[in-house]
């Protein structure tokens, strides 16, 4: 009864600080609207438009109608012809054009030759994403309507079930959930705890009858709330602006954010017993953060990458949050269908917790 | 069994690295009194005072506090002491009465008391205009008062008050030192730690620290009573002249001027100490009135943490 007073009083005290720290306030509402319209609209990962110098030597009738068919595809843009393939060379070089397209001499005779290509790809493979996309160009079937034989091309059509339209922020979002929740609550955890330690409130508060657990656990409540309103916030936003779909339970959806704050709560807690200052606590945080957003999936497809990255990956609680997030809301999956998720969020939670609470004392040494 | 002494040490010490910023200390606090504990800083004054509260873990020796094991017992203990830290420790983006607020609750003070104890606070440390105030807005001696009146809101046994006045003007800290001795009458140990010789005079008994080693401890009177030193007042016109004349002289201990006075300390084992500062002053020439007088706390202080080879000199 005692204990439950003094954890309450630790967390009023913690809610009328929020309330009067008015940048920390604004970044709880702040950091998730301003994400999601950066990621939302300018991450855009299904390429059009890409630059295109041609250096048509053939000049053919058969020749003129594959460009034109090249641009209707409209994946290139063709902005430039030059006359030789050194000279689209030097155009890819200095970054003027993204693809060099060159369409030989003997273009006619090659398209009938299947031994031979027919065309020659330039592409800038300094981008992967458009090294991919101008590989699935090499697909483009050349049909002509010439008294020639038609050129058979298997070409493998994709259906991309779940996100038909292949609009990129239906698979952003859900993915951003998870990047702004770790950045929002591992940071104002830590730095609320190693702020209170710099201005040395901590000396006073562990020279009282509160406990290391209602201490810790009294500054974590209200950021809790805090996640589920970011939440509701994404979750809003991405409907209003992006038409994200939600297709699972929004329940199910609060659940698995509820044991994905608790990791990252954990964490923020783990930085606090480490760093001394509010800086280091941000350095660390954006420590966590960078892997968080290059090996969890959110960019880059987990199973491309390498072994190892993989298992780094599985180690990030975000990484489990976001095939969470992906199955609810796009694939309607049902959260106990997504159970050994869950189960890691609760053994890096608890692994986390352990670590804070063997590190937190009530002592200065 | 409750103990005559509300603070007993034995041999405490403690290390950081290869630094020993307490060493064997002993301390007996009787409860009811003001302890003083003085010395420059970097003498172990906070290290102790934390090591007494359960904050610091002892490297060598035992520590009771209230009839406590420290730091074993520390939970026990917490209810029972207030600490006031060195540094302004409150809340600075709350209010005055939010902080007594929040500390009367972190006490599970008795609820149906908690406004009248809150008011009655404000009354008596003087902050009745500050209430509404954010507590890192208000001056030093405002800050001092708001402090305290934390520390004693939960009416602990014993106050551990670790260099309070270091940040306050002269006439916030003898108002501060009323505060202090109404709380002794009713019963509050209070242990302090100064670098103000005028503080450690006021103290019921004190002790001497110097690098980490208790030096000297007992009443004030009893410490100015045994120096071994004789104190020798000068006084001069030219007070650099006579100083130039006594600095290096044999069986002068120590030489410091205050003003045009200058106070020398010579071993109690010299015989005629009057005569010894006579001749070195006359052999430089330089004309004085010399005459003996009895030790101040300061003389204490210079007497007990000098080297042994200048004590001897």
């Amino acid at each position: 009864m005692k204990s439950h007073s003094r954890l309450l009083a630790i967390t009023k005290k913690e809610v009328r600080q929020l309330r009067r720290d008015r940048l920390t306030f604004g970044m709880i509402v702040g950091i998730p609207v301003i994400q999601m319209l950066l990621f939302g609209f300018a991450i855009n990962m299904d390429v059009r438009n890409l630059r295109t110098a041609v250096a048509d030597q053939a000049n053919t009738h058969l020749s003129r109608e594959f460009i034109t068919k090249l641009r209707e595809t409209q994946v290139v843009d063709i902005v430039e012809y030059v006359d030789t393939p050194s000279e689209l060379n030097e155009r890819l070089r200095i970054g003027a054009v993204s693809v060099g397209v060159v369409i030989p001499a003997d273009f006619d005779r090659r398209v009938i030759d299947p031994a031979r290509p027919a065309i020659h790809l330039l592409v800038d493979g300094s981008d992967p994403t458009i090294a991919n996309i101008a590989i699935q160009l090499r697909n483009m079937p050349i049909a002509f309507d010439t008294g020639a034989r038609q050129t058979r091309v298997n070409n493998i059509e994709v259906r991309p079930n779940y996100n038909p339209e292949r609009r990129t922020p239906v698979n952003v979002i859900p993915g951003l959930m998870g990047i702004i929740l770790t950045l929002t609550m591992m940071m104002f955890t830590a730095v609320a705890i190693v702020r209170e330690r710099e201005r040395g409130n901590l000396e006073l508060l562990i020279n009282t009858p509160v406990s290391s657990a209602e201490l810790m656990i009294g500054k974590v409540i209200p950021y809790i709330v805090i996640g589920m309103i970011q939440l509701a916030l994404i979750l809003f936003v991405g409907d209003a602006l992006f038409q994200v779909p939600m297709r699972g339970s929004v329940v199910d959806l609060y659940l698995a954010s509820g044991a994905f704050i608790a990791a990252n709560l954990a964490l923020g807690l783990v930085i606090s017993t480490v760093a001394r200052t509010q800086f280091q606590a941000m350095q660390m945080t954006f420590f966590v953060l960078m892997p968080s957003i290059l090996l969890s999936g959110f960019v880059f497809p987990f199973d491309g990458m390498p072994r190892f990255a993989q298992y780094l990956g599985e180690i990030l609680p975000v990484t489990h949050f976001i095939r969470l997030t992906r199955g609810i809301m796009l694939r309607d999956a049902a959260l106990a269908e997504l159970y050994p998720e869950l189960i890691a969020l609760g053994i890096f939670t608890v692994i986390a917790m352990t670590m804070a609470a063997l590190r937190f004392t009530k002592r200065l040494d | 069994m409750t103990s005559h002494f509300a603070i007993e040490a034995r041999g405490l010490s403690k290390h950081f690295g290869d630094l020993k910023a307490v060493s064997g200390l002993d301390l007996d606090v009787p409860r009811g009194e003001i302890y003083g504990f003085l010395g420059p800083n970097g003498s172990g004054k906070s290290t102790t005072i934390r090591m007494l509260c359960g904050l610091l873990t002892p490297t060598e020796g035992t520590a009771t506090v209230l009839d406590t094991v420290v730091p074993g017992d520390a939970r026990r203990l917490k209810p029972k002491i207030g600490y006031m830290t060195q540094k302004f420790s409150l809340f600075g983006d709350m209010t005055v009465t939010e902080n007594l607020q929040f500390i009367a609750e972190i006490y599970s003070y008795d609820r149906s008391g908690r406004t009248a104890r809150i008011s009655e606070l404000l009354e008596k440390y003087d902050l009745i205009a500050q209430a509404r105030q954010l507590a890192g807005t208000m001056s030093g001696g405002q800050k001092q008062r708001l402090a305290l009146a934390c520390s004693v809101l939960h009416h602990p046994e014993l106050l551990l008050l670790d260099e309070p006045t270091s940040a306050v003007d002269p006439q916030s800290r003898r108002d501060f030192w009323a505060n202090l001795f109404r709380l002794a009458e009713a019963g509050t140990t209070i242990m302090v730690s100064t670098h103000y010789m005028d503080e450690a005079e006021r103290c019921h008994r004190l002790a001497i620290l110097d690098r980490g080693v208790k030096v000297a401890d007992g009443t004030p009177r009893e410490l100015q009573s045994s120096t071994g030193m004789h104190i020798i007042e000068v006084t001069a016109d030219d007070p650099y002249h006579a100083q130039e004349a006594l600095d290096h002289g044999k069986h002068i201990a120590s030489v410091t001027q205050l003003g045009v006075r200058l106070r020398v300390l010579i071993s109690e084992t010299v015989s005629d100490p009057l005569a010894v500062v006579e001749n070195l002053l006359g052999s430089h020439g330089v004309k004085a009135d010399v005459h003996q007088t009895a030790a101040s706390l300061e003389d204490v202080f210079v007497a007990v943490t000098m080297p042994p080879e200048e004590r001897a000199a």
